[in-house]
């Protein structure tokens, strides 16, 4: 009897616990409305949207290679599968057409779709939540008078039990933190806006903060490095390995321009945000400038006398010591394909690449967007009509590739020769021939 | 001292490995057709193949070529026998200074090597890398299609040798 009673108590209970996750997973349907009118929208709330929208970096996951702006359709290789971008145009039967302003406020910052199912956290509401209404509602106001597309996103790739989106309220019960930006009073109203942009709509972290094994960004760990795409985001804070100390002007101009002499180039999935930024207020630019700036700032002092030791073994082109001779080959690859552009050769017409000593790739904690970058090259970038970095994929071999990429470590960093490059640089070259 | 494939032969060269491949071909081998033009692998007047794709051999340090096939403009064809992407560009009259056109070639050869029937925006993005500063531009695409046209007929035809073989 007792055993019966036990058994009913349990199962009670796990019906209430289940009752009970049920309720809060459950949101509403928010009902469909006829699409609003475009000539309705404050011409001055779209201009602003327009930006905000820039911002926020919309158009980079929303519009595939070669698709219409924000029609959606874009892969995001997770560690849990491909979710593909929604079409945000306003085509009342696959885009967002049908969206009041009220569900699509609810969807950007609680992350919930107009029909009240969760929306997998690809999309990042959770910096999203920190933006004021005022912005969203500009944003809102931009996107309904785009042009609407008729397209709808392949079905996402995701296994049982990621397919589950009910799993996302539990998820979001574990890491989601509704809230928008609240203002440091000690700080600058720039930092303030600074902050505001990169938490909240900028979204950095998506990408420079490392996430746990549940994909939620991990917060002690806040600007850490990460990654996207097959690319490291490189750590914009006190773990930065940049030689060369970040300062607030060099940030705009990085942002702004896609470059800047002291760093070099914004590469990968860096330089649709960098094109992005070229397109807004200055103003903003500066403010994330100087916001990242105060984070990873102090931690790079000091670092130009390191990048003098490390420039000075780098100019002797001396082949370095290891055994197998691995280095010495990467020594002439370095001199016949690398110097030509990345040393001063006093030519009139240079390509002006940067000295290797003062790249960010060279020092990386990971060997990969040395590989993506030596394999696929840099296009220049949109703001300035700079050189190209060519691609060395059909000239190299992946053994020239990675003992150029030993010889790179050993004479223009400090840092200890990466472990795999071999596996590293087979995946990039596979990656990039697959077109991600 | 290296050795190298170059136009289906073996050459022995003593050459120090970081010689550009660009300055082999053309002080050693006296194979003049890859031009000179940056120096930087910003133009692509250098371009050659190697195992079939195209690079530039301005900065591609002629050690690291050890090993493949190397093909420059003068082995594809002659002034009597151009083959069938030269003859079009003689067709098409596609030279103005006529400087970058060997690279030209030579990057669409690549192309021409995995695809036959290339669309227009295939085409330009494949040749994108290189530069022609008088302006044939147009033509050059013409000239591209062209062989690549005959290149489809003439493997349709029984004669050519692929079905003959």
């Amino acid at each position: 009897m007792w055993l019966m009673r036990a058994l009913l108590g349990l199962l009670g209970a796990t019906l209430v616990g289940a009752a009970a996750f049920v309720a809060l997973a459950w949101r509403s349907e928010i009902p469909a409305v006829e699409p609003p009118n475009k000539a309705a929208f404050d011409p001055a709330l779209v201009t602003r949207g327009a930006e905000l929208t820039m911002l926020g970096n919309c158009n980079v996951c929303h519009t595939k290679a070669d698709g219409r702006a924000y029609a959606g359709g874009r892969g995001l290789q997770t560690p849990f599968g491909t979710i593909y971008a929604t079409n945000i145009t306003p085509d009342p039967d696959t885009g967002i057409g049908r969206w009041s302003e009220a569900a699509f406020l609810r969807a950007v910052r609680e992350g919930v779709r107009r029909d009240g199912s969760h929306l997998y956290p690809a999309f990042p509401y959770d910096h999203f939540a920190k933006v004021s209404e005022g912005d969203l509602r500009a944003i809102y106001a931009f996107l309904m008078t785009r042009e609407a597309v008729r397209a709808d996103p392949p079905a996402n790739v995701l296994p049982f039990p990621f397919s589950m989106r009910t799993l996302i309220a539990a998820w979001k019960l574990m890491f989601f933190k509704v809230g928008e930006f609240r203002p440091d009073p000690v700080l600058s109203t720039e930092l303030n806006r600074g902050a505001y942009l990169v938490e909240g709509l900028a979204h950095c972290g998506a990408c420079h903060t490392p996430r746990n094994g549940f994909g939620a960004e991990r917060n002690e760990a806040y600007l850490g490095g990460g990654e996207t795409e097959g690319w490291h985001a490189p750590a914009l804070n006190a773990s930065t390995t940049a030689p060369v100390a970040w300062t607030a002007d060099q940030l705009f101009h990085f942002l702004r321009n896609g470059y800047v002499p002291a760093h070099g180039v914004a590469a990968g999935p860096m330089r649709p945000v960098a094109n992005n930024l070229g397109a807004v207020a200055e103003a903003d630019v500066k403010a994330i400038a100087a916001y990242v700036a105060a984070i990873v700032g102090p931690s790079t002092a000091g670092r130009g006398e390191r990048l003098g030791r490390a420039g000075a073994s780098g100019d002797q082109h001396s082949s370095g010591s290891h055994a197998d001779g691995r280095t010495a080959d990467g020594a002439a690859i370095y001199a016949g394909a690398c110097a030509p552009c990345h040393e001063p050769t006093g030519q009139r017409f240079s390509a002006r690449g940067i000295p290797l000593a003062s790249s960010q790739l060279v020092t990386s904690p990971e060997a990969r967007n040395l590989a993506h970058v030596i394999l696929e090259g840099i296009a220049p970038p949109q703001a300035s009509p700079a050189a190209m970095m060519p691609g060395f994929a059909d000239t190299l071999s992946d053994a020239q590739v990675v003992a150029l990429m030993t010889y790179l470590r050993s004479s223009f960093s400090d840092r200890p020769i990466w472990k795999d490059v071999e596996d590293t640089v087979r995946q990039v070259r596979r990656s990039a021939a697959e077109g991600y | 001292m290296l050795t190298l494939n170059v136009n289906g032969r073996q050459q022995q060269i003593d050459v120090d490995a970081t010689t550009p491949l660009l300055y082999v071909l053309r002080e050693d081998l006296a194979l003049n057709g890859a031009k000179f033009g940056c120096g930087l692998g910003q133009c692509g007047a250098c371009t050659v193949l190697m195992d079939d794709k195209a690079v530039f051999s301005c900065i591609t340090p002629v050690g690291v070529s050890e090993g493949r096939r190397i093909t420059t403009l003068e082995g594809l064809g002659t002034a009597d026998h151009p083959n069938p992407l030269q003859r079009a560009f003689i067709d098409e009259q596609a030279a103005q200074c006529g400087f970058c056109i060997a690279g030209m070639i030579m990057r669409a050869q690549a192309l021409l090597r995995h695809n036959t029937a290339p669309t227009q925006k295939e085409l330009r993005e494949h040749m994108r890398p290189n530069l022609c500063r008088c302006g044939t531009h147009m033509r050059i695409l013409a000239a591209v299609q062209r062989a690549a046209a005959a290149m489809r007929s003439a493997a349709m035809e029984p004669s050519s040798r692929e079905v003959r073989r």
